[in-house]
């Protein structure tokens, strides 16, 4: 099979094994195209592509840009701050506005989780989430699973432990999916305020000592705190934070084996993650945002080849 | 359904040595010139034509595969996209003299996509298009092979089947077969 089971990529939950598997597949052909003297094909050459953020982005913003760029479609960003939505136009008024213009694909990220599902039953495009609040950013996770895939050989049977802010992050959850749906298992740690209260109840293992949970796994995947998310105050400082689930050189050292470290970005380098463990060989972080291209290249090519 | 032999293996290993000395013909010693096989019929063509041609030459020639899926014409045209297949070129065709390899040669719009997905490993000196079976009369875009295994003349309604003892047939084999209506 060489299509997908859904018309839009709302989130990581909705998608099949092979949905899943075609896409990783899929990105590897692209990731052939993006390492060619000349960059770019022809695929997309008649889509028109809003990228929609209502939140703030550096990395996924520009990774979606490049990627239809490399496709050749035409792209048109749109960003809240300096939008309409600041007098006070609805969601679905705004994004049919830009529909009307002959846009074909809309990139969404939007602060309020389901934001992207609410859209998809309103709108005609294809719609691709690119995070919605704390509830999923499923490239990021496809990314995610491609790079260990590419370094590991294969997802079935490996460990992962996703490390940090587990409770504000929408890249945990997608990831939880995604490495379930492909047969590895997860592992969740971090201080137990962090933590949602059912998310056992996924199948994942809980842990609170870092040390642990570096043992048991093959693959960390190491968040960051999302400050900008937390209403209240969930540990002392971020100096204990630190202290108590930073990664560095020594933690990493006392292990008997090698382990991947991973990062969606952006680090705070010093809180989650030290510098000399960031730059070493341990981390893929630079690939993933390198490998993160070619999964968006692979997603937007097979939503938009269904015939309309 | 009905069948109908084209080639059989003895006919076919003619052709392959046919075509490397009409290849040492025109490229001499090779020291320009490249392979490329289109993906996904045309890398096995070449796999098989390849071994042959560095046994009479004494010439090892480059060769890497070519997948077009990215660069066909029928993107969203067709009910859903085609699966791609791997790209495995190690060197830049700049400058080079590039033979394109593929089974069957229909409609030519696989060779123009081909060719156009080629441009990104640079800008050949000269392309030149190798092909065993040739479907005559079926053909939307000008393309003619520089080297030709044998034309047939079919219908739309018929396809043209390639096997290959190594890809689970019994014997190599060129079949022209009825397309199953659905």
């Amino acid at each position: 099979m060489s299509q997908l089971s859904t018309r839009h990529l709302l989130g990581i939950k909705d998608l099949t094994p092979e949905d899943i598997q075609l896409i990783l597949d899929t990105a590897a052909n692209f990731k052939e195209v993006i390492n060619r003297p000349i960059k770019k094909v022809p695929s997309l050459r008649d889509i028109t592509i809003a990228n929609v953020f209502f939140e703030n982005s550096t990395r996924t913003r520009l990774s979606f840009e490049l990627a239809e760029k490399r496709l050749s479609a035409d792209v048109i960003n749109f960003s809240s701050a300096n939008s309409s939505v600041k007098k006070g136009e609805t969601l679905v008024d705004t994004v049919n506005n830009i529909l009307s213009m002959k846009v074909d694909m809309v990139v969404m990220r939007h602060s309020s989780p389901g934001a992207p599902h609410f859209l998809s039953r309103n709108v005609k495009a294809n719609i691709v989430n690119a995070g919605d609040g704390t509830h999923e950013h499923p490239t990021q996770a496809l990314l995610d699973s491609f790079s260990i895939r590419e370094k590991l050989g294969d997802l079935a049977g490996k460990k992962v432990a996703i490390i940090g802010d587990i409770l504000h992050s929408r890249v945990a959850l997608s990831n939880i999916f995604c490495l379930q749906k492909m047969g590895a298992e997860v592992m969740v740690c971090g201080p137990i305020t962090l933590l949602p209260k059912h998310i056992a109840s996924l199948g994942v293992k809980v842990e609170l000592d870092v040390k642990k949970a570096l043992e048991w796994c093959d693959v960390a995947n190491v968040l960051r705190i999302q400050l900008e998310r937390q209403q209240i105050k969930y540990f002392p400082s971020l100096r204990e934070y630190s202290l108590y689930y930073g990664i560095n050189k020594k933690l990493l050292d006392q292990l008997d084996k090698e382990i991947v470290v991973m990062h969606p970005g952006p680090i705070n380098r010093g809180v989650e993650l030290s510098s000399d463990v960031a730059d070493s060989d341990h981390s893929i972080i630079l690939e993933q945002v390198q490998n993160g291209v070619a999964v968006r290249m692979a997603v937007l090519y097979l939503l938009a080849g269904v015939k309309g | 359904m009905q069948k109908r032999l084209v080639l059989d293996q003895k006919q076919i290993e003619i052709i392959l040595r046919r075509f490397c000395h009409q290849l040492i013909e025109n490229h001499d010693n090779f020291e320009n010139t490249v392979l490329l096989g289109l993906q996904p019929r045309g890398t096995i063509l070449l796999d098989q034509l390849a071994p042959i041609l560095e046994e009479i030459s004494g010439y090892k020639v480059p060769t890497g595969y070519l997948d077009a899926t990215f660069h066909r014409d029928d993107f969203r045209r067709r009910d859903f996209p085609l699966k791609a297949n791997e790209t495995k070129i190690d060197f830049l065709v700049e400058g080079k003299k590039v033979i394109l390899v593929d089974d069957v040669l229909y409609k030519g719009r696989s060779v123009r996509a081909a060719m156009d997905a080629m441009i990104a490993f640079g800008r050949p000196q000269k392309v030149e298009l190798l092909v065993l079976v040739d479907r005559k009369l079926t053909r939307d875009y000008p393309i003619m092979p520089d080297y030709l295994g044998i034309r047939v003349n079919t219908l739309d309604s018929q396809y043209v089947v390639v096997e290959w003892a190594g890809q689970g047939q019994e014997q190599d084999a060129v079949w022209i077969t009825e397309k199953v209506k659905s």
